[in-house]
C-alpha cells in the first residue's frame, strides 16, 4: 500500500509532463484501436459469411456473366440444397456520393440463404409477391427516412435508365456483424426490362449463390460444379462465400497492409515519448534511488518503483484511450457508413489496446530501471545539492 | 532499542577495524588515488569527527565504511563481518541492518511526510504496520517532531528536515551512524540542534558515530578526531575525551 501510494506520487510529480504523457498515450491507443477497427471493418464481410455457402461465377472474371441455364443443373449437383442467382446492378441513388451495395436477385431462394437477414414474415411476403419490391437494410432506409410503400429510383451504370422500386420490407442484422446497407430487388424484374428493351444481356447471371447441406461438402460440390462447366463457353469458379469475399479483400490489400503498419508506427512513436519521460524522471530522481539503495533497498524494489510508475501513467492513458475509442469509433462509423457498411470496434481490438498499453508502460521503464538499478549509490548521492 | 542506555565498560571493544585499506580513481586513463594503505579501529559508542581539506578522501572513508563504495584494497570489519567481501546484495542487507545515514543535504523524499520518511526503512523489516507506527512515532518523539509528522519536506525548515532525517538514521537501531556534513547546510542555531542531538543519541543510547566534518566547532562534539590528507591519517590525532 504504501509503495503503490508512492508510485502513484511519484507518477505524478510533474503533472503538466504526466498529463500531457497520458494525453499522447490516450491519443495513440485511440488511433491504434481507430485503424484496427478500420481492417476489422474491410474484413467484416469474410467474418460475415457462412460456411454452407459458395459463390459460383464466370472463371475468367466476374465482369463476365454465366447463362440462366447453369441455375437447373446446379441445383442438381450431390450436396446442393439451394441456388439463388444474382446480379450487381450498381445502382446509383441520387448522386455517386450516396453508395450502397444493390443487387438484383432471385428473392424467395436469395432471403433462404441469408438467415441473418431479418425481415418481418408480412414484409417478406410482400417483397417475394410484387416484382417491382425491394428490400432494403435498416441503415440505409433510416439514413433516407424509407418507408415500406416509397418508390425508390435507383439510376442504373451497368444496366441503364431510371428504374423504379417499391420498398416492401426492411431487413435488420441479426447481429453486429450483419451489414444493414444492401438494397435488393427481383432478378425477374431486371431480366424482364432488359427483355423489353431487346437487349442482348436478358438470361445472363452474374454470380450463383449455392446453399450446401454441410460445410464439410464445400470442396466435394465446388470440383462438381466447375467439372460439369469444364470446357464450355462460360467455365465457372466455385468457390466458398469466405474465399469469394477475401478475392475482394486481395484487391485493396496493400492498403490493409499500410492501415495496419501505421496503426503499428503509431505504438512504436508513442513507446518513444514515453520511454523519453521516463527516462527524464529516473534521470531526475538517481539521487533518490541512492537514497533508497543506501538504506537497503534492492535493484528489486527500485525496478518496481519505475516500472510502478511507468504503468500507472500507461495504464491511465490507455484506459481513457480505450474509453474514448467507442463514441470515436460510432461518430466514425456514422460518417464513414457508405464505404464500411459494419464498423464495430471488436474484443480483440480492445485486448490488443490493453497489451500495446502495457507494452508501452514496460518497454518505456526498461532502459532507466536498468540505468538506476547499476549507478554507484556513490554517484548517485552526488547528483544531489 | 535505540532508545534504550547504553552501558559502556572500561574497555569497549572496536566495532570497526580497518586493516590497509586503500581506494583509488580512475579519471580516464589516469588513477587518482585517493586513500592510501589507512589502518584504524572505531570503538563501540565512539563519536569519530574525520576532518580534512576538500579531496582528502573522507567522504570516501566514510563511503566505504558505511558500504555504499567498494575498496580496491585491504578490510573493513564492522561488528566481525569483514564487509569488503559481500556481494551488493548482501551489503544491500547488511546496509539496512547495520548502519543508519545522515546526509548533508538530508535525502528525504520530498513526496512522502515526515512519518513515511521516517518509516521507509522499516518497510524491509517485515513489522507490522502498527508496530511500523510505534516505531515511528517514538524516533520522531526523540528528535522533537510528533507534533510535523504529517509534514511534507518542504514544509519544514532545514533543522527539521535534518532531524526527520536523523529520525530516519536510528528507526532500525542501527550499529553505526554515518553523517556526513550534516551541518553543512544549516544555520548556526539549526546545527547546534543537530549536533546536541546527535552527541545525545551518543551519549544515551550508546550509539556509534561516524562524522565527516569541516566544521571545527562540529568536530569539538566528538570523542575523537581523525585528520586525514592526501588519503593518509596524520600522525597524532587529536582526541577529546
Amino acid at each position: 500500500m504504501f509503495i503503490l501510494k508512492l508510485i502513484f506520487k511519484n507518477a505524478f510529480r510533474h503533472k503538466l509532463r504526466t498529463w500531457l504523457t497520458i494525453l499522447g498515450i490516450t491519443v495513440a491507443i485511440l488511433a491504434f484501436g481507430l485503424l484496427r477497427t478500420v481492417v476489422s471493418a474491410w474484413y467484416a464481410g469474410v467474418e460475415a459469411s457462412s460456411a454452407t455457402r459458395l459463390v459460383t461465377r464466370n472463371a475468367i472474371s466476374l465482369v463476365f456473366t454465366l447463362p440462366l441455364s447453369y441455375e437447373e443443373q446446379i441445383s442438381h449437383v450431390q450436396g446442393v440444397k439451394t441456388v439463388a442467382r444474382a446480379n450487381w446492378f450498381g445502382g446509383i441513388y441520387i448522386d455517386e456520393k450516396h453508395f450502397f451495395p444493390n443487387f438484383a436477385v432471385e428473392p424467395k431462394n436469395y432471403l433462404s440463404l441469408v438467415p441473418e437477414f431479418v425481415v418481418p414474415p408480412d414484409q417478406q411476403a410482400a417483397f417475394i409477391r410484387d416484382r417491382k419490391a425491394a428490400l432494403a437494410g435498416r441503415k440505409i432506409a433510416e439514413k433516407y427516412h424509407w418507408k415500406t410503400g416509397d418508390t425508390i429510383t435507383l439510376k442504373g451504370t451497368i444496366f441503364p435508365g431510371n428504374w423504379e422500386f417499391v420498398l416492401r420490407a426492411i431487413y435488420h442484422g441479426k447481429d453486429k456483424g450483419t451489414d444493414e446497407t444492401e438494397f435488393l430487388f427481383h432478378w425477374d424484374y431486371l431480366n424482364e426490362t432488359l427483355k423489353k428493351a431487346a437487349s442482348s444481356r436478358t438470361d445472363q447471371v452474374g454470380f450463383y449463390m449455392i446453399g450446401i447441406k454441410t460445410p464439410g461438402l464445400a470442396a466435394e460440390v465446388s470440383q462438381a460444379v466447375d467439372k460439369m462447366f469444364k470446357n464450355s463457353l462460360a467455365e465457372t469458379l466455385t468457390e466458398t462465400e469466405k474465399a469469394f469475399e477475401l478475392g475482394f479483400i486481395s484487391m485493396s490489400e496493400a492498403i490493409v497492409v499500410a492501415i495496419q503498419l501505421v496503426s503499428f508506427v503509431v505504438i512504436i512513436i508513442i513507446m518513444a515519448v514515453m520511454a523519453n519521460t521516463m527516462a527524464m524522471t529516473a534521470r531526475e530522481r538517481l539521487g533518490e534511488y541512492a537514497v533508497f539503495k543506501t538504506l537497503g533497498f534492492g535493484g528489486a524494489h527500485l525496478a518496481g518503483l519505475i516500472f510502478g510508475e511507468s504503468m500507472v501513467i500507461a495504464i491511465i492513458g490507455g484506459a481513457a484511450g480505450i474509453a474514448a475509442t467507442y463514441p470515436v469509433a460510432k461518430a466514425f462509423g456514422e460518417a464513414m457508413g457508405d464505404y464500411f457498411p459494419v464498423f464495430n470496434v471488436a474484443a480483440t481490438t480492445i485486448y490488443m489496446d490493453i497489451a500495446a498499453a502495457l507494452l508501452v508502460g514496460l518497454v518505456a521503464a526498461i532502459v532507466p530501471a536498468w540505468r538506476s538499478i547499476h549507478i554507484r549509490i556513490a554517484d548517485g548521492l552526488r547528483s544531489i545539492g | 532499542m535505540f532508545y534504550g542506555v547504553a552501558i559502556m565498560d572500561s574497555e569497549p571493544r572496536a566495532i570497526v577495524e580497518i586493516n590497509n585499506l586503500s581506494k583509488s580513481y580512475h579519471k580516464g586513463s589516469q588513477i587518482v588515488p585517493v586513500l592510501n594503505d589507512l589502518t584504524f579501529d572505531i570503538k563501540e559508542g565512539e563519536f569519530l569527527a574525520l576532518m580534512g581539506p576538500s579531496g582528502s578522501g573522507k567522504s570516501t572513508l566514510l563511503n566505504l565504511i558505511a558500504g555504499i563504495d567498494k575498496a580496491d584494497r585491504g578490510t573493513i570489519k564492522v561488528g566481525g563481518v569483514d564487509i569488503t567481501t559481500l556481494t551488493e546484495t548482501q551489503l544491500a542487507r547488511w546496509r539496512a541492518d547495520n548502519v543508519g545515514f545522515i546526509f548533508q543535504f538530508y535525502n528525504l523524499i520530498p513526496v512522502l511526510t515526515a512519518f513515511e520518511n521516517v518509516a521507509l526503512p522499516l518497510l524491509l523489516s517485515g513489522l507490522s504496520r502498527s508496530e511500523r507506527r510505534e516505531h515511528v512515532e517514538t524516533a520522531l518523539s526523540i528528535v522533537g517532531l510528533t507534533d510535523r509528522m504529517d509534514h511534507y519536506p518542504g514544509q519544514l525548515s532545514g533543522g527539521q528536515q535534518q532531524r526527520v532525517a536523523i529520525a530516519r538514521a536510528v528507526i532500525t537501531d542501527p550499529t553505526m551512524l554515518v553523517a556526513d556534513e550534516p551541518t553543512g547546510d544549516l544555520d548556526r542555531v539549526s546545527a547546534g540542534e543537530i549536533l546536541d542531538l546527535m552527541e545525545r543519541l551518543n551519549a544515551e543510547s550508546g550509539k556509534t558515530i561516524v562524522m565527516v566534518t569541516h566544521d571545527p566547532r562540529a568536530a569539538e562534539k566528538a570523542h575523537v578526531i581523525k585528520h586525514l590528507e592526501k588519503g593518509e591519517l596524520i600522525v597524532h590525532p587529536e582526541t577529546h575525551l
